[in-house]
């Protein structure tokens, strides 16, 4: 377990300095991001050339890569071009992005699951049916006619939530967001849990447990549920990074200044140490969370054993 | 000690993904589910048929297990076939599509009015006669630009995907055919690749490119989706490069060449097919969601991404604008996943 651990930390090094790599060569090839500082206005040379050699953009590529990979190591993750550190940027935006995410993981995992099993259990029925079609619906729709729809119906004509979340994000602000950003995840899951369901309700331990006289809610949850459930568990461990990086449509929409928010305007005003900065964090959780579903088999299923 | 991690109990992926990195795009696979929308019992039907096939023929024999199961066996592409027909889904996820590339070829067939003739007086206005859709907030047409919309939407969609599949299948393919140190580095990259959220390398990579068209969209696209194809065609190959067949044509002499071509291709293609029709719908939504965060494809390029982000400020004012082009991008993306699934279905070895 402890190898097995160490290993796939190794393995996550070469993926981490590529990926970096790759976006801070991306983000450097968007122009000059002194220019961009300007916004269009010509700079006094002499303050520009000062500037580029204060942030380091007079060196090579590979230089200045090293410069702030050295930097991040010490927890510096420069700064914007605002004066602000990329640090405190971060503290005010993770949290709230993370909120979001939660609020969204929360709705996919519950519905998602309990939509699947409703619809697996009774395969071919009226509930099955409904939600095959529903999931295909939400599927093909892309996630920001979504947003906008809901936004419309429930904050600008039913007056029923505020159309765009305060400052600071409140938790009962976000359930509409949590909702727009799960949607499509919450289609694959209930998708997924209804196939695998399906599956394993033929399956002799189920019917083994139903002769045993058990009763309906104990075979579901702690027989069929708990074979069932390790596909979901993987789309969802993998979800988790995927949504944070998606959840800038949906910051966008409702107005929340999360990572997303950061990130456009990072993007925006070519500001390399924010782009990156933020990008390598969420790179980062996308590994975690994928060591996390590697690790979390073992416990539902006490067949894997990892050496 | 076994150095190998334990394998992927997901049971819904026939093809060999790398441990450590199930699922990692949704872009993957539309449909997990086995039976997405199939009529109830068409598969067992089929199985029956087949039954009573081999029950007729008199080539079977329990000695010899050598001897194939029926005269002429049917093909991997004839059963696909088989069960597609017999599928209403496939057929008007078909329609759906044939209909969709006519209008994308050849928009004036649908419409004579130009999508960029606008006239401001008209702005907002809902349908009259002439343009059952009204009006956007320039004046134009929304009935001629939802038309006119659908080539850009395509074309992404369609060229994207071959782009991917080629690439990925040619890269892919080869590594998981010569292995070594190749294989070694291509499955380094793949991670790279697919550590980046698809969205936000879109949003850094197009800031970066001057100008936006369908070609560019097409390239970017290409770039960061084939590690997904690349992945699933090494499991492919590698899986096949095992069997027996491959080992006979081997030793009856048959080079590299030979093997991948005639004997390995055919059998390795159909999870790349699979994929490639699931990414179809998946990329023309995502080709609006760029031009929705304005990384896309610009005016005056007609797309229904750029449409609906124009729509959404005055959503509230004209409903219609936004109502349409959305309806048709839906349209359009559940007519591909469906198609997909239904192929998906045919094509899955193990739903057999």
């Amino acid at each position: 377990m402890g190898r097995y651990v160490l290993r796939r930390l190794l393995q996550m090094i070469p993926v981490f300095i590529g990926t970096t790599f790759l976006i801070f060569y991306m983000v450097y090839s968007l122009g000059d991001p002194i220019a961009a500082l300007f916004q269009g206005k010509a700079p006094d040379p002499a303050v520009a050339n000062q500037l580029r050699h204060s942030l380091w953009l007079d060196r090579p590529l590979w230089e200045q890569y090293l410069h702030y990979m050295a930097g991040v190591f010490q927890g510096n993750f420069g700064t914007s071009f605002n004066g602000t550190s990329v640090t405190s940027l971060m503290f005010s935006a993770f949290p709230t992005t993370l909120k979001l995410t939660v609020v969204a993981f929360l709705f996919e995992m519950i519905f998602g699951i309990v939509l699947g099993v409703f619809s697996g259990m009774h395969r071919g029925g009226f509930t099955d049916t409904f939600v095959l079609l529903f999931t295909l619906l939400i599927i093909s729709i892309p996630i920001f006619v979504i947003g906008f729809v809901l936004q419309y119906l429930l904050g600008v004509k039913w007056h029923i939530i505020n159309p765009s979340v305060s400052y600071g994000a409140p938790w009962n602000e976000l359930i509409v967001p949590g909702l727009v950003l799960a949607s499509t995840s919450l289609a694959y899951v209930a998708r997924l849990t209804r196939t695998t369901v399906a599956e394993n309700a033929r399956a002799d331990y189920v019917r083994t447990a139903v002769a045993k006289g058990l009763p309906g809610h104990r075979v579901v949850i702690h027989h069929l549920l708990r074979n069932s459930l390790i596909p979901v568990v993987t789309f969802l461990g993998t979800d988790l990074g995927a949504l944070m990086g998606g959840a800038l449509i949906t910051e966008q929409i409702f107005n929340i200044q999360g990572v997303g928010y950061n990130l456009y305007q990072g993007i925006q005003q070519q500001n390399t140490d924010t782009v990156v900065g933020f990008v390598t964090i969420l790179v980062i959780i996308y590994l975690i969370a994928n060591l996390l579903v590697d690790l979390l088999y073992a416990v539902l299923d006490p067949r894997i054993r990892y050496v | 000690m076994s150095d190998q991690p334990p394998d992927r109990p997901d049971q819904h992926q026939p093809e060999h993904t790398q441990p450590g990195h199930p699922r990692s795009n949704e872009l993957y696979s539309a449909f997990p589910s086995n039976d997405a929308g199939a009529g109830p019992g068409s598969m067992e039907a089929h199985g029956l048929v087949d039954e009573e096939d081999l029950r007729d023929d008199p080539m079977q024999s329990s000695q010899d297990p050598a001897v194939t199961d029926r005269e002429k066996p049917r093909s991997l592409w004839q059963d696909a076939w088989r069960d597609l027909r017999g599928n209403w889904i496939f057929w008007v996820s078909s329609v759906v599509i044939l209909i969709l590339i006519i209008i994308a070829i050849f928009p004036g067939l649908f419409t004579s009015v130009n999508p960029l003739t606008c006239n401001l007086a008209n702005s907002q206005q809902t349908a009259t006669s002439g343009h059952p859709f009204g009006f956007d907030t320039q004046g134009c047409d929304v009935y001629s630009r939802v038309i006119h919309g659908a080539r850009d939407s395509i074309t992404v969609g369609v060229f994207a995907t071959l782009g991917t599949v080629v690439l990925g299948a040619v890269l892919g393919g080869l590594a998981g055919f010569y292995g070594g140190w190749w294989d070694a580095l291509l499955s380094r990259i793949t991670d790279i690749f697919f550590g980046i959220p698809l969205l936000l390398g879109a949003i850094v990579f197009l800031s970066a490119v001057p100008s936006r068209s369908v070609w560019v969209l097409v390239g970017f696209l290409s770039l960061f989706g084939w590690p997904q194809v690349a992945r699933i065609a090494r499991g492919a190959v590698i899986t096949s490069k095992q069997q027996d067949y491959v080992t006979a044509a081997r030793a009856l002499g048959a080079g590299s060449g030979r093997l991948m071509v005639r004997h390995i291709l055919p059998n390795a293609v159909a999870p790349i097919i699979v994929v490639a029709t699931i990414m179809l719908g998946t990329y023309i939504s995502l080709e609006a969601t760029l031009s929705y965060l304005g990384v896309g494809l610009k005016p005056p390029a007609v797309s229904w991404g750029i449409d609906i982000s124009n729509a959404s400020g005055s959503f509230r004012n004209a409903p219609h604008m936004l109502f349409y082009p959305a309806a048709a991008l839906s349209i359009t993306v559940l007519a591909f996943i469906m198609l997909g699934d239904a192929v998906r279905e045919a094509l899955d070895p193990k739903l057999r």
